[in-house]
């Protein structure tokens, strides 16, 4: 648990070491997640690689331990609204209802985006 | 030994302890009541956790400041938890590669319509003051990123941070009602689709709803991250003036 959970911080700082030193303009744990994924498709290609975390499902558990309960880590962020409750009284209304359209605006384009795309990508497979 | 149980409290809510355990407290409570309502989606425990947590600190008069020292510690693994996004992404490469392409597509179309939507509407239609919309036009990436993006623009990070989660719980109580009433059945595009309009509270939704959704919500919300980063600079040298 503690060498899988240590795997996991392992990669982000070496996330957060790539995006500092050469300067990216991404965020340092997707640059984690992309190394934790890389090390995942490595152990199955070389067995000397599968042990310690990367053995029995290790930092799998432990990967997914973290994802279960995702939006309680949305909570203390969240909590913030309180600082801005001038900013709520102002113009809270406005920023709700443009909020909300907008989401349901990306909901919609991005699910027709996708469908369409996949539904093109099928038929020119099909034919020849 | 303190015999005053004013002075008692005058510790304890200074101390980390105290509103640590009132996050997880109130969080386990209100994820409890959604399970209880078949996780119906206006019993959404970010929702309710926030409005609870905010209202407690409002009645014994505890600054943001004080409260964050003991919730940091939940706010920390919001970037580990990025990190473990690997493992569903892992176990599912087959599923993910067969549909590599919609995906690109979907994040490119689906990045840029999160941000200038926004931009678009609060500036134009709206006219709120450049400083609050700059706030919010990255607030369809997940909570660090979104305040790295609106720090670089010399915005409010902390407004980003609430329109960050705000849109989130929109996005997560709306998904799945508005995608069941279009009739759309494939939970790789539904997940998809919430990973990109609200990121991890969204992607926390899909995995309650269905395994394959959640997985193709934090690709989305993954890619998004690294997309938005990039266009929202240049959405608000066009658009913004």
């Amino acid at each position: 648990m503690i060498a899988s959970l240590s795997l996991v911080l392992l990669c982000q700082l070496a996330g957060e070491v790539i995006v500092r030193g050469l300067g990216l303009p991404m965020p340092a744990p997707v640059v984690g997640l992309l190394f934790l994924l890389l090390l995942l498709l490595a152990r199955d290609r070389f067995v000397a690689l599968a042990r310690g975390p990367l053995r029995q499902d290790g930092v799998e558990n432990a990967s997914r331990g973290l994802l279960a309960h995702l939006s309680l880590l949305f909570v203390p962020a969240g909590v913030g609204v309180v600082q801005k409750l001038d900013l709520v009284a102002e113009h809270g209304i406005a920023v709700a209802v443009v909020l909300a359209i907008s989401v349901v605006v990306t909901l919609l384009v991005t699910v027709a985006t996708f469908l369409v795309a996949s539904r093109l990508m099928s038929r020119g497979r099909s034919a020849p | 030994m303190n015999a005053n149980p004013f002075s008692l409290w005058v510790y304890l809510s200074q101390s980390p302890l105290l509103w640590l355990t009132v996050t997880l407290l109130v969080y386990a409570t209100t994820d409890a009541l959604s399970l209880v309502t078949h996780r119906h989606p206006l019993a959404n425990p970010v929702l309710h956790s926030i409005w609870i947590i905010g209202a407690f600190l409002m009645l014994t008069g505890t600054s943001y400041t004080t409260y964050f020292g003991g919730a940091q510690f939940v706010h920390f693994l919001l970037g580990p938890a990025t990190v473990a996004l690997a493992v569903p992404l892992y176990e599912n490469r087959k599923v993910v590669a067969a549909a590599i392409l919609p995906m690109l597509a979907a994040l490119v179309v689906g990045s840029v319509t999160a941000v200038a939507s926004v931009v678009v509407l609060l500036a134009e239609a709206v006219g709120l003051p450049r400083a609050v919309v700059l706030s919010l036009a990255p607030k369809s990436v997940t909570a660090g990123v979104a305040m790295g993006i609106s720090e670089s623009l010399h915005a409010d990070p902390s407004l980003t941070a609430v329109a960050v989660v705000l849109t989130g719980i929109m996005g997560a109580i709306v998904v799945t009602p508005l995608m069941n009433r279009m009739g759309i059945a494939d939970f790789r595009a539904r997940g998809f689709a919430v990973g990109i309009a609200a990121h991890g509270i969204g992607t926390a939704r899909a995995f309650q709803v269905d395994a394959v959704a959640g997985v193709f919500a934090g690709i989305a919300m993954s890619l998004n991250a690294l997309v938005t980063s990039l266009l929202v600079p240049l959405a608000v040298t066009l658009l913004v003036r």
